[in-house]
């Protein structure tokens, strides 16, 4: 199997923008912000940030984020990945 | 990007980790509609929410209720009343499955067999003579005879107007029963005369409360920026009020737009199907409320607002630590 780096980095970009646009983050752009950041204990994110990220994903996305999976969901790149194994499951 | 590393020294960051991810999920509950004394100023007999409610006395019911509230995400159980130690049955339900916090007046003891390491609140409202005049007599001498030295426990201390220059004394007494206490503000629901807090008093008082924290480090447990919160009803230029208050029953809260709030927050009423407004009465005028948790989950859930400077994030960090041995998250 190939995996679409195309596709999941355009899904990483557009996850880091909802979350600069939900949060209003200053100093940052989609594509300055590192996806490896630790969303909790760097960005500082907490449960209802991340409730209100999830409607977002689940509007433009079409997946449901379990809110048991939320402690999982720690950066950006975990997200995407996230996202790409829910659209799987479902096709 | 300002990031939480990027403000903060290695210890402090530590601190930080510790509860970043605690995700307190509280909601409250009356346990019953009865209480053993009738306080001037109790905001549950002051409001008539003690009629609004036919107590649910089955207790299987709790026990079903208290699951359905943990399938709704709840994780902390804040329990109060009337006087909940009048129905331990009624607690027990909810202290075989949730970490659960009573609020008392602490005549009647909580049995430790039964309930060893529940955090039980004592309320206090001052000295003798202000617990005689509001309350009917002076609780402590009963409640610190009840609790002495229970790691359990501590003093829920409502400083009244009346207070200012007295809180050391109390505080000492507090220390000597070997318990901790933790301090807010009477909000004076029935208007009692000489209770009601001037400018000026909340002014005196805040460095009071400053000054006992520096003095008593061990006994109070506070934090400076929750003193600077509670008394002047201002975070980061922002006024406390029902725009802001974060703790709104969650089914009755249509305010547009939504502030910050606690996560599926619900204040149940003893029948468990009535909720109330919100975490203390609805009569109470929001622009006055001093209710303590409100200020502290006030900030606690305006993380983000706090990711600003050093001083604004240790801020957040102390009070998040506060709320979070206050009903043991993490230890004192």
């Amino acid at each position: 199997m190939t995996i679409d780096t195309t596709d999941t980095t355009q899904t990483i970009t557009r996850i880091a923008e909802i979350i600069i646009n939900e949060l209003k983050l200053e100093d940052v752009t989609p594509e300055t912000f590192d996806s490896d950041l630790d969303l909790v204990d760097e960005v500082g994110i907490d449960s209802m940030d991340l409730a209100t990220i999830a409607l977002v994903i689940r509007d433009e996305f079409g997946i449901r984020i379990d809110e048991d999976d939320y402690p999982k969901l720690t950066t950006v790149r975990i997200i995407a990945e996230y996202i790409s194994n829910k659209r799987t499951e479902n096709e | 990007m300002k990031t939480v590393s990027s403000l903060l020294d290695a210890d402090w960051y530590e601190r930080y980790k510790k509860i970043s991810r605690l995700n307190i999920r509280s909601s409250i509950y009356d346990v019953t509609d009865r209480c053993n004394l009738r306080c001037k100023g109790c905001f549950f007999f002051a409001s008539g929410e003690h009629e609004r409610a036919a107590e649910e006395k089955d207790v299987s019911k709790w026990h079903d209720f208290v699951e359905k509230e943990m399938d709704r995400g709840v994780n902390l159980a804040i329990l109060i009343g009337g006087e909940p130690t009048l129905c331990m049955d009624r607690i027990e339900a909810f202290y075989k499955r949730l970490p659960t916090f009573c609020a008392t007046n602490g005549l009647i003891k909580v049995p430790r067999d039964r309930f060893p390491d529940m955090m039980v609140g004592l309320s206090l409202w001052g000295d003798a003579e202000d617990e005689t005049i509001l309350r009917g007599q002076d609780t402590f001498k009963i409640t610190s005879k009840n609790y002495e030295g229970d790691p359990h426990a501590y003093y829920l201390y409502t400083i009244t107007p009346r207070q200012l220059g007295k809180t050391e004394k109390i505080i000492k007494k507090i220390e000597g029963v070997g318990l901790k206490v933790h301090m807010q503000l009477l909000s004076n629901d029935e208007d009692v005369n000489g209770f009601s807090w001037k400018p000026e008093e909340l002014i005196a008082i805040r460095a009071e409360m400053d000054g006992m924290l520096d003095a008593y480090p061990n006994t109070v447990i506070s934090s400076k920026y929750y003193h600077e919160v509670i008394t002047t009803g201002k975070m980061l230029g922002r006024t406390f009020g029902w725009s802001e208050c974060p703790s709104v029953t969650i089914l009755r809260d249509n305010r547009n737009p939504q502030p910050k709030r606690l996560t599926n927050f619900i204040r149940w009423a003893s029948d468990l199907k009535t909720v109330h407004r919100c975490c203390t009465s609805e009569t109470r005028d929001c622009s006055t409320c001093k209710d303590g948790a409100a200020h502290m989950s006030w900030v606690m859930v305006n993380k983000r607002a706090h990711i600003k400077t050093p001083k604004d994030l240790k801020n957040w960090i102390e009070i998040y630590e506060m709320f979070a041995k206050l009903y043991q998250f993490i230890p004192w």
